[in-house]
């Protein structure tokens, strides 16, 4: 390879040149902004960003609303349900997907519609749905049932499970989608094995093909921890937040507060830290898949 | 007895055995209505009716008239079809600014959604197209960063980039909307462009090099034409995910152009005046209606886009 | 008596039809290679006796057992698979174990068998490890281990060395003939496509094609006395040369094609004997000798020189004998360049004739 050619900037030029969207992205929006975004959550910007000083004030006064402990005990119950039955059910699903059975195209042309779906049209389904005087609530009271109650979008202390619904709704497809992709990638020969050496199935998936599926499974699970953190339209469309803040989720914090109460100071610290739960999920995630690379393949 | 053995079976198109032997012969025995298979289609089939459930109550109440509503149930269908509704909602509804119904963000979201599909895969083919085939010193920095990037909540680079357009002068206007679309689009798409052209032979790279072919001679006579599956691909997943934005739209626009999801949200959620359920669901379908149609009509394409997508991603 | 037997044996997905009226019966003890190229179904008859694929119609005996209904577990054999098919998360110990713990086997049976598997494995010091941290060929005696602590009468092998690379295979091969000689009464079936694991391994070899079986002998029969065209074709390397010719039976048999004669009184015709009309004539390289060594062979002639491909220990020799392309092999050491005129020789007892119509051996 010539290295040594005096013009070392324009070797390559078409593919630089080709890049620069790539380049000014990476390094201008999302480094830029980010870094940006985290100074200026150490201001008291209002209205417009200014350049003052307050330390770790609107960090102080974040955790001291109200509003933003909630958003973010909803985000917990919200997170770890929707991780576990999202986890649970897709794998169910593709298990029974992967049993060789008929109509396999149709039953996950179903299972994955409503991935293709905005969080919006989900949200507005679902509210409808759970409307107390006409959705689930009244048919089941129709039928006899008198006592039933069922109305979490109306019930500050249910109402996150309201979202939970529709948000499964939404995402337990895509999660199929790719454990089944990583059912499809065991080696055949691992099952034959199995069955000559007497193994039931429930074992054999549970003992040999789940810890087979390892990758798959962290990816899944990374897809879906990054999915909640941002969790916004959904909780707009079907609740508004409501009743009163009980379904409140950081990400409409934010947005609240940069552009509805004007206080981008407490927008810009919000959102930082979401940006560190991110990070929590997704560095040792990051370190196990590519940090580790040369140990475990030697 | 072994000589017997070997003399009987020397030939090789050995007839039927004369031998009588009673036992099971032929395949093991299946009951298609056994048990395993009970519960296996069963729950499929529950499962199924728990996913499709919404989407028929969408469509017999988008059907229904506000009276039949307000005495029947969700699930009950249509005693009277009535397509009022829909052309209520396409026409007329009221967001709380005008009265002319969605129709006004259907056009909005086609006029953002194809430019802004059209540009982030023009630049996203082309930069993976760069970072497979041609790298150059300090791609992988920029791509990475790039990648991580696409873990960042949206939330922390929404106001930056608010300063961003309005310094361009295009904050408010569709243009800004189409840019912030490519800009968020590009890690996932050239992820995928840039897997499916390293996945292409270097041979044929590199014979076209030797025929004496550049940068984008390749890329036009070579890539492009042999990697129309993974435009389509790219395509659906630009078309469903910018037809579904809702964020970007109420952020970096007006509300005269605001995108479908936006004018939807709007529409269903606007505390005025009476709530009419048959509206806001056909509203709500009309909405849904393009993504639906690009899920259904793409079948296989669109699981190996988010596959694509989402396992690398 | 039969350990493995399979009797008319039919399997067919939906309209295709993998294997047809099969039959076969395998002696206790017996090495019975199943060999042919791919897609021939001998992995699928493999399968089909495992009980892992069901099949459409006929019986499966395994010990004078009607197994034919039965699950691969309870069938009494042991698989070893190409792909090895280990259980990743588990030690050898625990992949060794697994399947005996699930049949409730006792604890100290189970170490018994475990070390005794190791033993004659000699994967003693692997036990504690995991399968990623082996090597090819200690994975695959791993699998062998995890089919013998079944002790089980029939072994089946699917491909077992294909995912090794030539050295490994050789090595491998001569332990699990060893390991025959070690369990007498082990019945083992082999799935290969490679000829000299066959030859060297089996007691019968079964050949496939097209879901039936050409010729099912020992290897010596085989190689010797090939049934049909296509056995004759696929056993030996570098391959049987064939010559197109007819046959007459006048007096003596005489193989004629063209100018080229071959007198035919010391080749044994199986049967009603010489039957005139269109033959194939095939003689393999290595029964063919040249100058010197050419001399007392029944059939004589000059051959053209037309390619040499030295290979080391021997040379093989690409000629033309009266226009037919004859191919032979020479000692590595024999001098030859394109354009020689040699004598070559060969027997015509070592021959095979075949029916130009029907590719039996005549």
């Amino acid at each position: 390879m010539p290295s040594a050619r005096p013009s070392q900037l324009f070797r390559n030029l078409n593919a630089k040149i080709a890049s620069i969207p790539m380049i000014l992205t990476a390094v201008v929006v999302f480094l830029g902004g980010t870094i940006w975004t985290v100074v200026y959550s150490f201001t008291n910007s209002k209205l417009l960003p200014r350049m003052r000083w307050v330390g770790f004030d609107q960090y102080e006064r974040l955790w001291d609303t109200n509003r933003w402990l909630i958003s973010i005990e909803n985000l917990a119950i919200f997170g770890v349900l929707s991780l576990i039955f999202s986890m649970v059910i897709g794998f169910l699903l593709a298990a029974l997907l992967d049993q060789k059975i008929r109509f396999e195209d149709t039953f996950r042309t179903i299972f994955l519609y409503p991935f293709a779906l905005s969080f919006i049209v989900t949200g507005l389904i679902w509210q409808w749905l759970l409307n107390p005087d006409f959705g689930v609530q009244s048919v089941v009271r129709s039928l006899g049932f008198d006592g039933f109650n069922f109305d979490p979008l109306y019930n500050a202390d249910i109402v996150i499970y309201g979202i939970l619904i529709a948000a499964l709704w939404q995402g337990t497809g895509l999660v199929m989608c790719l454990m089944l992709a990583g059912l499809r990638g065991i080696d055949e020969d691992i099952w034959k094995a199995a069955r000559i050496d007497g193994i039931p199935m429930w074992k054999t998936y549970l003992f040999i093909v789940i810890p087979m599926m390892r990758p798959v499974l962290i990816t899944a699970l990374v897809i879906v921890a990054t999915g909640i953190v941002k969790v916004y339209d959904l909780v707009v469309a079907q609740t508004g937040g409501g009743p009163g803040i009980a379904s409140e989720v950081p990400a409409k914090y934010v947005y609240d507060m940069m552009f509805l109460s004007q206080n981008l100071g407490q927008g810009f610290a919000a959102s930082t830290m979401m940006l560190l739960t991110v990070i929590i999920v997704v560095v040792p995630w990051a370190y196990l898949e590519f940090g580790g690379k040369g140990k475990r393949h030697g | 007895m072994a000589e017997a053995g070997l003399i009987d079976h020397t030939d090789a198109a050995a007839g039927s055995h004369s031998r009588a032997l009673e036992g099971p012969r032929g395949a093991r025995p299946r009951r298609v209505l056994s048990r395993r298979n009970i519960i296996l289609y069963g729950t499929l089939f529950v499962v199924a009716v728990y996913y499709l459930l919404p989407l028929y109550v969408m469509i017999v109440t988008s059907l229904k008239g506000m009276p039949e509503i307000r005495l029947g149930n969700v699930f009950s269908p249509p005693v009277e079809i009535t397509f009022e509704p829909w052309v209520k909602a396409w026409a007329t509804a009221c967001t709380g600014l005008n009265c002319d119904g969605l129709s006004r963000g259907f056009w909005n979201s086609v006029r953002i959604t194809i430019p802004s599909v059209v540009l982030s895969i023009a630049i996203a083919s082309v930069n993976g197209y760069a970072l497979a085939n041609w790298r150059f010193k300090g791609a992988n920095l920029f791509f990475t960063i790039l990648i991580v990037g696409a873990f960042i909540p949206y939330q922390v680079m929404l106001y930056p980039i608010v300063i961003i357009l309005r310094e361009m002068g295009i904050y408010g206007t569709l243009t800004g909307l189409v840019l912030v679309h490519s800009v968020f689009g590009m890690p996932i798409l050239t992820l995928l462009f840039r897997n499916y052209f390293t996945s292409v032979p270097e041979e044929l790279f590199k014979a076209a090099r030797v025929d004496g072919a550049g940068f984008w001679g390749i890329y036009f006579k070579i890539m492009l034409p042999m990697s129309l599956p993974i435009f389509v691909v790219a395509m659906i997943l630009q078309v469903t995910g910018i037809w579904n934005d809702f964020l970007f739209g109420v952020v970096y626009t007006k509300p005269d152009i605001y995108p479908m999801t936006v004018q939807l949200n709007n529409i269903v959620n606007s505390v005025q005046g009476v709530k009419e359920y048959n509206v806001n669901m056909a509203a709500t379908l009309l909405t849904g209606l393009v993504p639906l149609v690009v899920y259904f009509v793409s079948g296989k394409l669109f699981v190996r886009g988010i596959a694509a997508g989402a396992v690398k991603g | 008596m039969a350990s493995v037997s399979v009797r008319n044996l039919d399997l067919s997905f939906g309209d295709v039809k993998v294997l047809q009226n099969l039959n076969l019966d395998i002696e206790k003890g017996e090495f019975l290679v199943l060999l042919g190229s791919s897609g021939c179904g001998k992995s699928t008859l493999l399968n089909c006796i495992a009980g892992l694929l069901d099949i459409t119609d006929g019986q499966i005996f395994i010990s004078e057992h009607n197994v034919t209904w039965e699950q691969p577990k309870d069938r009494g054999i042991g698989m070893v698979f190409q792909s090895y098919a280990l259980y990743p998360q588990m030690t050898v110990e625990g992949n060794l174990a697994f399947g005996l713990k699930n049949a409730r086997v006792p604890r100290d049976e189970i170490k018994k068998r475990i070390a005794r598997a190791a033993q004659l494995l000699h994967i003693e010091p692997l036990l504690k490890r995991k399968p990623a941290q082996l090597s090819g060929g200690q994975r695959q005696r791993v699998a062998i281990g995890r089919a013998l602590v079944r002790d089980v009468d029939v072994f089946l092998f699917d491909e077992p060395l294909s995912n090794l690379d030539a050295k490994l295979r050789a090595e491998l091969r001569v332990e699990i003939k060893r390991l025959h000689h070690e369990l007498e009464n082990t019945t083992m079936i082999y799935v290969t496509h490679d000829q000299i694991e066959a030859m060297t391994l089996a007691d019968r070899i079964a050949i496939m094609r097209a879901g039936a079986i050409q010729q099912l002998a020992d290897p010596a029969t085989i190689y010797n006395k090939p049934y049909n065209k296509y056995v004759a074709g696929f056993i030996g390397s570098p391959s049987i040369n064939f010559i197109d010719g007819t046959l007459e039976a006048a007096s003596d048999p005489v193989f004629k094609a063209g100018e080229t004669k071959v007198d035919l009184s010391r080749y044994a015709f199986s049967g009603n004997g010489p039957k005139p009309g269109p033959v194939t004539f095939g003689i393999r390289p290595e029964h063919i000798f040249m100058d010197k060594a050419a001399v007392d062979e029944p059939f004589r002639a000059n051959v053209e020189v037309d390619v040499v491909e030295p290979m080391g220990a021997d040379t093989l020799v690409w000629s033309k004998l009266n226009g037919h392309e004859l191919r032979f092999r020479v000692d590595g050491q024999t001098p030859l360049k394109k354009g020689d005129r040699v004598k070559v020789g060969f027997d015509p007892a070592r021959a095979s004739i075949f029916d130009a119509e029907t590719e039996m051996r005549l």
